[in-house]
C-alpha cells in the first residue's frame, strides 16, 4: 500500500497500442508494394520480425532484464518493418537477418534499450548493409509489368533462401535500378530530365509503382496524424523543405533537376517524413526542434540525392540529423507558464 | 459575456461527481475522539494553551498563533484535552506530529463567541487579527494563513478571483457549498474584496456545475453585488489550480515565484470566503468544514465535519464497503494516501476516497521514457517533463532546476498520460526535496563557516592582545631598567624608589614561589599524541614563558 | 603545392588570431579556487581529511597536495561536486573513511564538570558555558565534527544522530519493479 502515490488513476494510451497504431499505418503502403512487386516483401518483413523479436529476447535475457514487457511493447517489430521496407525485395534471406540484427542490438540494446538510442535503429541497420554488402542492396526488383521479365513468387523465394534464380535467368535480368538510382546515373551520363522521364519505369510524378507505394505511406502518414500519433511538425517541415529545396533547384534549371514532386514521391520520402523521421526516441521534443530537425534532414536528403554517391539519403539524412538532436532540444526549449514576455 | 482565455495542456479524467451530489451537506456525528494537530497551516506550528485533562468549550483556542506566519487551533467541540503528543498526522511520510487529543463529552457547549454586527466600521488590522485568531486559513488545499493574503495596498489588486471551480474528479464539497451556501459566501467575497480594496470579483465555477452556477448567480442577483461576476470556464483539470484560473478569467500569467498581488490579481477558495464570514460576523473559528466523503462508500456524500475527526469514523458514516485499502486524502490526481485510517481530518481535507482494488488498480510496470512528449502536451505549466524525468533520474538536479523544475505545480497530468507508465511526479517530488535539503545544508553549511571564521579571528585577536600586553610589560621593564640605570648614576636621591619597590617586589616573590610549588604538584593531562600542531602551539607558550622569566628576572636584579 | 601550403598557414593563423584574441577579451576573472572548493566542503570542521579545517583542506587540495576523496562528511556528493569542479575523475572513499549518519553531539549535564576543554575543541564555538559552569551545546550549530568527545575528560558528550521530522523528511527517490509483483502492485 505504501507503493502508492498521486495520480491514482491514468489512462494512457500505452507504448504497444502505439507502435500497433504504427504498424497498421504501414499496412497501405505494404499493401501496394505488394500489388506492384509481389508478395516477396511480405517474408522479408516477416523473417525481419522474427529476428528483430528474437535478438531482443536475446539481449533482455543478457541484461538480466524482464523479456515480456519489452518484447510486447511492439518497439522491435516497428524497427523490423521499416528496415524490411528498406531493403531490396530480392535480398537474400542473410541480409535482411543480420540488418535486423545489428539494428536491435547494437544501435538499440547497447545503448539502453527502448528510449535510449541516440541513432534510429533501422537506419542505422540500413547503413550498415549499404556500406557492407552495397552489391545486394541494388537488387530492387522492377515493377511488375516494367522489366523484361518478371519473377513468380516461388522464383523469389527461391533466391532469397537459396541463391538460386530460374533457368537462363541472370540478375540483371530480373533487377532493375531504382528510380532515383536510373535518374542519378542518366544525369551523370549527361541527360535531359525530360529524357529520363520518358523511360518506362517512370510513372506519373515518380517511378511507376514506387510513387503508389509512397502514396499508400503518406495515406499511413494521414491515419498517423488523425489518430494524434505525430504531429504536425515533422512530416510537413520535412516534406515542405525538400519540396522548396528541390524546387529552386528545379527552377534554377529544369534540364538536369528533377521536379520537386519526383523527389517526394521517389525513394523512402513519405516513409521517411512520417514513420523514419517521427521516432520519437531520436527525435526532438520541441516543436521548433522538430522542424530544424526535419528541414535539416530535408537538405541533406537532396543533397545527398543530388551530389552524393547515394541514389537515395533518407537513411544518412536521419543519421546525421540524430547526432544534432540534444543540441536541439537544449536550444529550443519553449519558454514556460508566465515567463514568456521576458527576455532569458 | 466575458473573453475568456486558455491554458496550455490539461486533460480530461472521468469526474466521478454525480455519486456524492445527490444528498444536500449532512451534519456529521460528533465522533468518539478528535485528534487535532497543532500544525495543520503554512508558517509556525501553534503553541498549546492548554494541558492534558483540561476542560475546553467548543471553539476555545488551545493552539495560539507562533510568530508572523502561523494560525491559531480551537477544540472542535466541548470535551477533556486526554493528551498533547505526538500522535500519526495525515501526511504522506506517515510520520507523528505534535497533536491534541480530546474527548467529546457530548455537550457540544460552545464558548461565548464575539460577533461582530458591524464589521465595517472595523479597521483593517484589527479585521486581519480575528481572522487570525480564528485559525481562517485557506480551505483550497493550501492551508495559508488567509490574514497575511488578506493584506494589501490600495489601488493594488484589480481582481479577486473566487475558486470554485473544483477540478478534481471525485470532490464536490464547493459545489455543495456553494448550492447551499451562496449567500453566505457573497458575504464574506465582500469581507475579502473590501480587505482588499479589489475593484472587481470574479468567481470562476466549472460549467459540470450547473447548479452551483445557478445558484451563485441567484445570490449576486439578489445581494445586488456590484462588479461581481459569476462566470462558467470550461471543464478541463486541472483548471482549477490557482495560476490556471487566473490565466483563464483574467489572461494574466502568473509565473512561479511571482505573488499574483504583484500582478493584481488575488485568489481565494469559495470554502474560505465562507469561513472568512463566519468568523468576521459570528466571531466562529475555524473548527468545522465540508468534506466530501466517496469512493468504496455505500453513500458518499458530503459532511460538515470537525477538524480533527478520525477519517474511518467518518467514512463509516457514509458505510464503508468491504474491500477498502485505505484513504487517500484529496483527489485521485494529487491526493494524498494516508499512512492509517485513523488520521484525524485536517483543515486541508477536501475529500477522503476510499480506495479499492477496483478503484484505483495497483501500479503497471513502468517502461522507459520514449520521448513521446505526451507529457509535455498536457502540461498546464508549458514545462518539458521528460527533460525533468531524465534529469531528476539521473539526480542531475541543477539541470532539473534550470529547466524550471519548481514551476511545476505536480498536478499529475503528466503522469495521467505516460504511455510508458512512470510516475513522473514522484521524481519531481523527490528532485525538489533533495534540492531543499541541498539547501539547507549549503546554508548551515555557510553559517558553520562563518563561526569557524569568526572563532579563528578572535583567536588571533586574543593572541595579539596576549602580544601587546606582552611588548607592553616588555617596555615597562626597559624603562624601569633604564630608571635604575639613571638612579644608579647618582647615588644619593636612589635610595627612595628601591625601597618603595620592595613590598611589592617581595609580594611578585611570593607569589612566584607559591606558584612554582602548585606547578611541581600538578599533573598535566593531554600530554600525549600531540599534533605537529598542538605541538608548535607549546613550543609558543614556553618561549613566551621564558620570555616572561627572563623579564621578571630583569625585574628583580638589583 | 605551394598554394595549399600558403592556404593552410592562412586558415592556421585566422584561426590562431581568433583564439588569441578570445583569449584575451573573453577572459574569466574568477574567484581563486581555494574559495571555489571552499564553497563545495560541507563545513564540519572536523579534521578528519587531515587538515585543521575546511579551509586548510581547500588550500591542500588547489595546491594538489590532497586527493578529493578524504572528505566524509561531504559524502560521495561532494566528491563528484570536486570531481566536476576540478575537472577530475570522481574518486570513491578509500580504506576505512567511509560517511557517517549526520549527528549532533550532546552534553550529559548531570556528568559535566565545567572543564571548559570541550568549548576549547569545538571549531564553530558551538558550545556554550564558562569555567566551572555547565556547558551546552546548541544543536542548530553543531556540526557533528565530533572534535569535542576527545578532551572530554568525564566522557559525558554523545554522539546522538539526527533523526528523520517532519521538517527535514524528504521523498525518496522513485525505485519501482519491472514486472507486477504478486501483490499486484508494481510500486514499491
Amino acid at each position: 500500500m505504501s507503493g502508492f502515490f498521486s495520480p491514482f488513476i491514468t489512462k494512457p494510451v500505452s507504448v504497444s497500442q502505439i507502435m500497433l497504431h504504427v504498424l497498421f499505418a504501414l499496412i497501405p503502403g505494404i499493401a501496394l508494394y505488394v500489388w506492384f512487386y509481389g508478395p516477396a516483401i511480405l517474408v522479408s518483413i516477416t523473417l525481419a520480425s522474427i529476428t528483430a523479436l528474437g535478438i531482443e529476447a536475446l539481449m533482455l535475457k543478457i541484461q538480466h532484464k524482464p523479456v515480456a514487457p519489452y518484447l510486447k511493447d511492439n518497439s522491435a517489430l516497428l524497427t523490423a518493418w521499416l528496415l524490411a521496407l528498406s531493403i531490396p525485395t530480392l535480398a537474400p534471406w542473410w541480409l535482411v537477418v543480420v540488418g535486423t540484427a545489428f539494428a536491435i542490438s547494437i544501435s538499440k540494446h547497447l545503448y539502453g534499450g527502448l528510449g535510449n538510442n541516440p541513432f534510429n535503429p533501422a537506419m542505422v541497420g540500413y547503413a550498415v548493409l549499404i556500406i557492407s554488402f552495397p552489391a545486394y542492396m541494388t537488387h530492387w526488383l522492377a515493377p511488375q509489368g516494367v522489366g523484361g521479365v518478371s519473377m513468380s513468387f516461388s522464383d523469389q523465394l527461391g533466391y532469397m533462401f537459396q541463391g538460386l534464380l530460374p533457368d537462363g535467368l541472370t540478375l540483371d535480368a530480373v533487377t532493375m535500378a531504382t528510380p532515383l538510382d536510373t535518374l542519378k546515373t542518366q544525369l551523370h551520363q549527361h541527360s535531359q530530365i525530360e529524357h529520363i522521364l520518358n523511360m518506362p519505369i517512370y510513372g506519373h510524378l515518380a517511378g511507376k509503382g514506387g510513387e503508389w507505394v509512397a502514396g499508400g505511406f503518406l495515406l499511413g502518414g494521414f491515419y498517423l496524424f488523425a489518430k494524434r500519433l505525430i504531429s504536425w511538425h515533422l512530416p510537413v517541415a520535412f516534406l515542405g523543405s525538400l519540396f522548396l529545396i528541390a524546387g529552386i533547384f528545379h527552377l534554377f534549371d529544369p534540364a538536369h533537376y528533377a521536379a520537386p514532386l519526383l523527389h517526394l514521391f521517389s525513394g523512402a520520402a513519405m516513409l521517411g517524413a512520417f514513420f523514419i523521421l517521427t521516432d520519437p526516441v531520436t527525435s526532438p521534443t520541441t516543436p521548433r526542434g522538430k522542424l530544424i530537425f526535419a528541414a535539416g534532414a530535408a537538405l541533406l536528403t537532396y543533397l545527398i540525392r543530388v551530389f552524393g554517391g547515394f541514389p537515395d539519403g533518407i537513411a544518412f539524412a536521419t543519421l546525421l540529423m540524430n547526432i544534432t538532436v540534444p543540441l536541439l532540444d537544449a536550444w529550443t526549449q519553449p519558454k514556460v507558464f508566465g515567463k514568456k514576455e521576458k527576455r532569458s | 459575456m466575458k473573453t475568456l482565455y486558455q491554458f496550455h495542456g490539461g486533460i480530461h479524467p472521468p469526474t466521478n461527481k454525480t455519486q456524492s451530489t445527490q444528498t444536500p451537506i449532512r451534519l456529521a456525528q460528533l465522533p468518539v475522539k478528535l485528534v487535532i494537530p497543532l500544525h495543520q497551516h503554512v508558517g509556525n506550528c501553534a503553541k498549546p494553551v492548554v494541558e492534558a485533562g483540561d476542560y475546553v468549550l467548543k471553539g476555545q483556542l488551545i493552539g495560539r498563533p507562533d510568530g508572523h506566519l502561523s494560525s491559531a487551533i480551537h477544540a472542535s467541540t466541548s470535551g477533556t484535552i486526554a493528551a498533547i503528543d505526538m500522535q500519526p498526522v495525515a501526511h504522506a511520510s506517515g510520520m507523528a506530529d505534535l497533536c491534541v487529543t480530546l474527548i467529546p463529552d457530548g455537550l457540544d457547549k460552545w464558548i461565548e463567541l464575539a460577533p461582530c454586527d458591524d464589521w465595517q466600521s472595523l479597521p483593517h488590522t484589527e479585521l486581519r487579527h480575528i481572522l487570525r485568531n480564528a485559525g481562517v486559513v485557506g480551505l483550497g488545499g493550501a492551508v495559508f494563513p488567509s490574514d497575511m493574503k488578506l493584506y494589501a495596498h490600495k489601488h493594488k489588486i484589480k481582481t479577486l478571483v473566487l475558486n470554485g471551480a473544483e477540478c478534481e474528479p471525485f470532490i464536490t464539497c464547493d459545489d455543495l457549498l456553494m448550492r447551499e451556501r451562496a449567500c453566505e459566501i457573497l458575504l464574506g467575497i465582500e469581507m475579502m474584496r473590501t480587505l482588499l480594496y479589489a475593484e472587481e470579483v470574479l468567481i470562476g465555477i466549472e460549467d459540470n456545475k450547473p447548479e452551483a452556477i445557478a445558484a451563485m448567480q441567484a445570490a449576486v442577483t439578489a445581494g445586488g453585488y456590484a462588479r461581481m461576476e459569476v462566470i462558467a470556464v470550461p471543464t478541463i483539470y486541472p483548471g482549477g489550480g490557482a495560476k490556471q484560473l487566473i490565466r483563464v478569467l483574467t489572461g494574466i500569467e502568473v509565473a512561479a515565484g511571482v505573488r499574483s498581488t504583484n500582478l493584481g490579481v488575488q485568489c481565494f477558495n469559495v470554502g474560505t470566503a465562507y469561513s472568512v464570514w463566519r468568523a468576521i460576523r459570528y466571531g466562529e473559528p475555524l473548527i468545522s468544514r465540508v468534506v466530501t466523503v466517496t469512493g468504496n462508500v455505500a453513500h458518499p456524500q458530503n459532511f460538515d465535519a470537525l477538524i480533527g475527526t478520525p477519517m474511518d469514523e467518518l467514512v463509516a458514516q457514509a458505510d464503508q464497503l468491504p474491500g477498502t485499502t485505505g484513504y487517500i486524502m484529496g483527489g485521485p490526481m494529487m491526493g494524498v494516501l494516508m499512512p492509517s485510517m485513523q488520521v484525524g481530518m485536517i483543515k486541508a481535507t477536501n475529500c477522503i476516497i476510499a480506495s479499492s482494488d477496483q478503484l484505483f488498480p495497483a501500479a503497471k510496470p513502468a517502461l522507459s521514457c520514449i520521448r513521446c512528449t505526451r507529457c509535455a502536451d498536457v502540461c498546464p505549466a508549458e514545462l518539458q517533463p521528460q527533460e525533468l524525468y531524465w534529469f531528476a533520474k539521473a539526480k542531475n538536479l541543477d539541470k532539473a532546476e534550470d529547466y524550471h523544475l519548481f514551476d511545476c505545480i505536480e498536478c499529475g497530468a503528466c503522469s495521467y498520460v505516460c504511455p510508458s507508465n512512470i510516475p513522473l511526479v514522484q521524481y519531481y517530488r523527490f528532485a525538489k526535496s533533495e534540492i531543499w535539503a541541498q539547501e539547507a545544508g549549503k546554508k548551515a553549511a555557510d553559517a558553520a563557516r562563518e563561526r569557524h571564521e569568526y572563532r579563528e579571528s578572535r583567536i588571533e585577536r586574543e593572541k595579539r592582545e596576549k602580544a601587546e600586553k606582552l611588548a607592553a610589560k616588555e617596555k615597562a621593564a626597559q624603562d624601569a631598567r633604564a630608571q635604575r640605570a639613571a638612579l644608579a648614576a647618582v647615588p644619593e636621591t636612589g635610595t627612595m624608589p628601591v625601597a618603595a619597590e620592595n613590598p611589592v617586589q617581595q609580594k611578585i616573590q611570593a607569589a612566584i614561589e607559591h606558584a612554582k610549588l602548585q606547578a611541581a604538584a600538578a599533573k598535566p593531562k593531554n600530554t600525549e599524541q600531540l599534533t605537529p600542531h598542538q605541538l608548535a602551539e607549546i613550543a609558543d607558550i614556553e618561549a613566551r614563558r621564558a620570555r616572561v622569566r627572563e623579564l621578571a628576572k630583569d625585574n628583580t636584579e638589583e | 603545392m605551394i598554394s595549399a601550403l600558403l592556404v593552410m598557414a592562412a586558415i592556421a593563423g585566422i584561426l590562431g588570431a581568433i583564439l588569441g584574441f578570445a583569449a584575451i577579451k573573453f577572459r574569466v576573472e574568477g574567484n581563486p579556487l581555494v574559495a571555489k572548493i571552499d564553497a563545495v566542503l560541507p563545513q564540519t570542521q572536523c579534521g578528519q581529511c587531515g587538515f585543521p579545517g575546511c579551509k586548510p583542506y581547500a588550500t591542500a587540495i588547489a595546491e594538489g597536495v590532497a586527493d578529493i576523496n578524504m572528505c566524509p562528511p561531504g559524502g560521495e556528493e561532494g566528491i563528484q561536486k570536486l570531481a566536476d569542479l576540478l575537472g577530475m575523475e570522481f574518486k570513491p572513499f578509500g580504506g576505512e573513511t567511509k560517511p557517517k549518519p549526520k549527528s549532533v553531539a550532546v552534553i550529559d549535564e548531570s556528568t559535566c564538570i565545567g572543564c571548559t576543554l570541550c568549548i576549547q575543541a569545538c571549531p564553530v564555538d558551538a558550545i556554550v558555558g564558562a569555567a566551572k559552569q555547565l556547558h551546552t551545546i546548541i544543536a542548530a550549530e553543531c556540526t557533528g565534527c565530533e572534535l569535542c568527545v576527545p578532551p572530554c575528560p568525564v566522557d559525558c558528550i554523545l554522539m546522538v544522530p539526527i533523526a528523520e521530522n517532519l521538517s527535514n523528511w524528504k521523498w525518496k527517490y522513485p525505485v519501482y519493479a519491472l514486472t507486477v509483483s504478486s501483490s499486484g502492485n508494481a510500486a514499491l
